[in-house]
């Protein structure tokens, strides 16, 4: 493994993760307790406090794992968790996770405070005092190749494939270079991609179960009556998911695969891993993922520090726990919605910039937001969060071939 | 209309595609040259979208990044639209906001 000089300055956690934020989280465990959450994190209106949070009644494997993934996340600092009382959602399992994890956490459940109005106050009272645990942590030295990068693209038209991905794709070519662990996702926009992927992998073995993952995807799709392609990929100019597929597939630039994980696993080292979001068995819980923070969310659990975001229709999302970097591939878009852009990778299609030079500007975008900077949807205060009903069996050892290297 | 010389109007994206991409709105009438090849847009292209690069038959496999990206269920010819009129994926059906109206189960039972 290559050394890599320590060029930010990142909070230390337990685990040995290093986090570039260090945000307090309120967690909501079911929806019952949304309203006392929100009314907790916006009494402070601070950039640096989160809400997020699972709204289902019912016992879910994968939503308690990724509550704790996204609880002990490096970016988080703090924790407090919000129960009703009655849901299933084991909270004293996850305040312990939370707690073995070296962080202050704090649980409040409304039906032993009091009630709403009581509960609301006692929490913005322990935000307080997190916030005020939080502000005597000292910062370190953080290497580069202690960051994960994700990338998603939403709202995809003509224009995402020629310029913001591939810039995307060249960014992480020299992010996996000086051995940063990337991840690409959305194994059902990757669909018609599944063979030139699988050459890319990093033995035979890992790329047949690339190309598995991928049909896993389609045929799960299928079952669901429509592929991953909104009205507005058309109305931008793509017209089939094998199309909107290639485009989206340029992202993950040109190194080669060296894993394949799902939502909760920690990349071991440097390289690109595809993660793989389609649940496993037969379909029980609709689409895969109904949105794209969904996947965004699952990016994070698998340790994400940031994540680029590439959009031809013009996303505005930003994310809870992990800054959203925003790049624009369509220059007529860009015009309207440049207040919410971080990169305007349309210069590439009006022949003012080269796919190099942008890929080169997300790239020090990347360096700047890991250091502190902050990124726009993350100064406009966009936290979105969503996480839903799924199910997943683990990886085999064949998904991460050179894991023990 | 505009002329052939002057900024990038179509992109050839891979010497294997049968379709240009349209960077830039481009009006009916205009005419463009790519590869010693003239096409004259009989209806208005807007930006990102495909062109066919020759005249194409029923069944052609679409090409773009040189990759099969779906195949033609209506001709086109050179220099027209390729969109979801005339292309429709090898994998999994498109779908528009009026199809996914006209595709729901529900909508039958509850009359007009």
């Amino acid at each position: 493994m290559s050394e890599s000089r320590p060029v930010l300055q990142g909070y230390m956690r337990d685990d040995g993760r290093k986090g570039i934020r260090n945000v307090v989280v309120v967690a909501y465990l079911v929806e019952c307790a949304h309203h006392v959450s929100r009314r907790i994190v916006n009494h402070f209106d601070d950039l640096d406090i989160h809400l997020i949070g699972f709204p289902g009644c019912y016992p879910n494997q994968y939503a308690s794992d990724m509550m704790r993934a996204v609880c002990t996340h490096p970016n988080v600092g703090a924790v407090l968790l919000v129960s009703l009382g009655c849901e299933s959602m084991d909270r004293d399992a996850l305040r312990d996770a939370v707690a073995a994890s070296g962080r202050p956490v704090e649980l409040l459940v409304i039906q032993e405070c009091g009630g709403t109005r009581t509960t609301t106050d006692r929490g913005i009272a322990l935000v307080v005092q997190l916030r005020a645990q939080l502000a005597c942590q000292q910062s370190v030295p953080m290497a580069l190749n202690e960051l994960v990068v994700g990338t998603i693209c939403g709202g995809s038209d003509g224009t995402s494939g020629i310029t913001a991905n591939p810039a995307v794709g060249r960014c992480f070519d020299k992010l996996v270079a000086q051995d940063v662990a990337c991840i690409f996702e959305e194994t059902g926009e990757l669909v018609g991609c599944e063979e030139i992927m699988a050459a890319r992998a990093v033995n035979p073995t890992l790329g047949s179960l690339i190309q598995a993952c991928v049909a896993k995807a389609e045929r799960y799709y299928r079952i669901m009556g429509f592929g991953s392609f909104a009205p507005g990929n058309a109305d931008g100019g793509l017209t089939t998911l094998e199309e909107k597929s290639m485009g989206a597939y340029s992202k993950s630039g040109s190194s080669i695969i060296s894993g394949l994980i799902k939502p909760g696993d920690i990349p071991p080292r440097g390289g690109l891993y595809l993660l793989d979001v389609v649940p496993d068995g037969e379909p029980r819980f609709g689409f895969p993922n109904i949105v794209d923070n969904a996947e965004i969310v699952e990016m994070i659990a698998c340790g994400c520090h940031l994540t680029l975001f590439t959009t031809g229709r013009g996303s505005v999302v930003g994310s809870a726990i992990s800054p959203v970097i925003k790049v624009c591939a369509n220059p007529e878009t860009y015009q309207r919605l440049a207040e919410d852009m971080d990169i305007n990778a349309g210069r590439i299609l009006t022949g003012e910039a080269s796919l190099d030079v942008v890929g080169d500007e997300i790239y020090r975008t990347v360096l700047a937001v890991a250091g502190g900077q902050r990124s726009v949807s993350e100064a406009l205060g966009h936290q979105e969060f969503i996480l839903t009903y799924k199910s997943f069996e683990p990886i085999g050892p064949a998904c991460l071939p050179l894991k023990n290297i | 209309m505009t002329s052939l010389a002057g900024p990038l109007q179509l992109l050839l994206l891979h010497p294997a595609d049968n379709v240009l991409i349209s960077v830039q709105n481009l009006c009916a009438g205009t005419k463009v040259e790519v590869e010693g090849l003239c096409y004259q847009m009989v209806e208005p292209i807007p930006v990102g979208y495909k062109v066919a690069r020759f005249d194409l038959s029923v069944g052609t496999k679409i090409m773009r990044y040189g990759v099969p990206i779906g195949s033609l269920f209506h001709p086109v010819k050179a220099g027209g639209l390729v969109h979801l009129h005339n292309l429709q994926s090898d994998y999994l059906a498109s779908h528009t906001r009026q199809s996914v109206i006209q595709q729901n189960p529900y909508r039958s039972n509850s009359g007009e």
